[in-house]
């Protein structure tokens, strides 16, 4: 074995969804799956956690709102303070934001509709602060494209001014949703985010927020393998943190 | 002392509410053509046990920025505060 094998931590909330897809996805990349309940504060032993996208709680009150109370949480909120790598897709994302743990909110799409297909992704910072690292903890050159699905009714990420100048004057936007050719523009916006942000990076560039989906799109028999370069990152930083 | 308190939470100003949008494009199709500005919030209804109506609205504020409400996207307003029978007791009626 050249490369240590990661243990990745999926939590499992009730009406979580894409749990299963995200274990499958991560095994795919060569790394361990593990599964963790929200009931328990065990990560057990997880190099990096997932939370996965879904309906959690039935979205009641708002997406996000009660999961972020589930025993689980507090550990991932510990985990993400001592810098572990978490990656939150879609009801993830919202968890996290609900929790603190990224900046902003994600409401109620544009246009109403509940949104599913394939889009584009562009590479806005491939890690937090702007940096072109080489080597693997970096999702991509800023401009690169991906190709993932989204399936959601509450993606458009809102933040104050405040926030959202820091964002970008931070390079903490990840992804903006874009053209096929990389355009980036209200035409390309699937649900109204402000500045067709995508995707978000905590402060410390540890912890990953986004709408679209990376685990749907990682194996080649099944279509674009747009979000190996995001889970790739994922399973990079973990390995970043196994003891050789 | 027991306490119904009912909190109202709604979407910043400014922040664009498709909802109250939707039902604002439906209201023409039903001859009520001078209606605009909608917009569509919550109502929380809660009871609660406190010492007093200061205490109790006190509570209910903290819930409402720790949880009811999402301070990032949404204002919320404790809409009716009203004294009712003790929750004790109408629990025990109800066991």
């Amino acid at each position: 074995m050249s490369e240590p094998r990661p243990r990745i931590g999926v939590v499992t909330f009730p009406g979580s969804l894409d749990d299963r897809d995200a274990l499958r996805a991560v095994a795919l990349m060569g790394a361990e799956p593990v599964s963790v309940w929200h009931a328990h504060r065990s990560l057990g032993d997880a190099d990096a956690v997932i939370l996965p996208g879904g309906f959690s709680y039935g979205d009641y009150l708002r997406t996000g709102a009660i999961a972020r109370f589930a025993p689980a949480m507090e550990s991932v909120a510990a985990f993400a303070a001592a810098g572990g790598p978490v990656l939150g897709i879609c009801n993830g994302f919202q968890i996290l934001c609900e929790a603190g743990l990224l900046p902003g909110a994600l409401v109620r799409n544009k246009g109403l509709a509940f949104v599913c297909r394939w889009l584009t992704i562009r590479v806005e910072n491939g890690e937090a602060g702007g940096h072109e690292s080489s080597g693997n903890l970096t999702i991509g050159r800023r401009g690169e494209l991906l190709s993932v699905p989204i399936k959601h009714g509450e993606g458009r990420f809102v933040a104050s001014p405040d926030t959202l100048e820091r964002l970008e004057g931070d390079g903490r936007v990840a992804f903006r949703y874009a053209s096929p050719g990389g355009e980036v523009s209200e035409d390309f916006n699937p649900n109204g985010s402000t500045a067709s942000i995508a995707g978000v990076w905590n402060e410390a560039g540890n912890v990953l927020g986004l709408m679209p989906h990376p685990e749907h799109a990682v194996d080649p028999d099944l279509g674009p393998t747009g979000g190996q370069p995001i889970l790739q990152w994922l399973l990079s930083a973990a390995r970043a943190r196994v003891p050789a | 002392m027991s306490y119904r308190v009912v909190v109202g939470v709604r979407l910043k100003e400014g922040l664009l509410d498709p909802q109250g949008k939707a039902v604002e494009a439906a209201l023409p199709s039903l001859g009520w053509t001078n209606v605009s500005g909608v917009r569509v919030g919550k109502e929380i209804e809660l009871e609660l046990d406190a010492p007093d109506e200061a205490a109790a609205r006190a509570q209910v504020v903290e819930m409402s920025e720790r949880f009811l409400s999402n301070p990032v996207i949404e204002t919320f307003e404790i809409l009716r505060v009203s004294e009712i029978m003790a929750l004790s007791q109408s629990n025990q009626k109800a066991t």
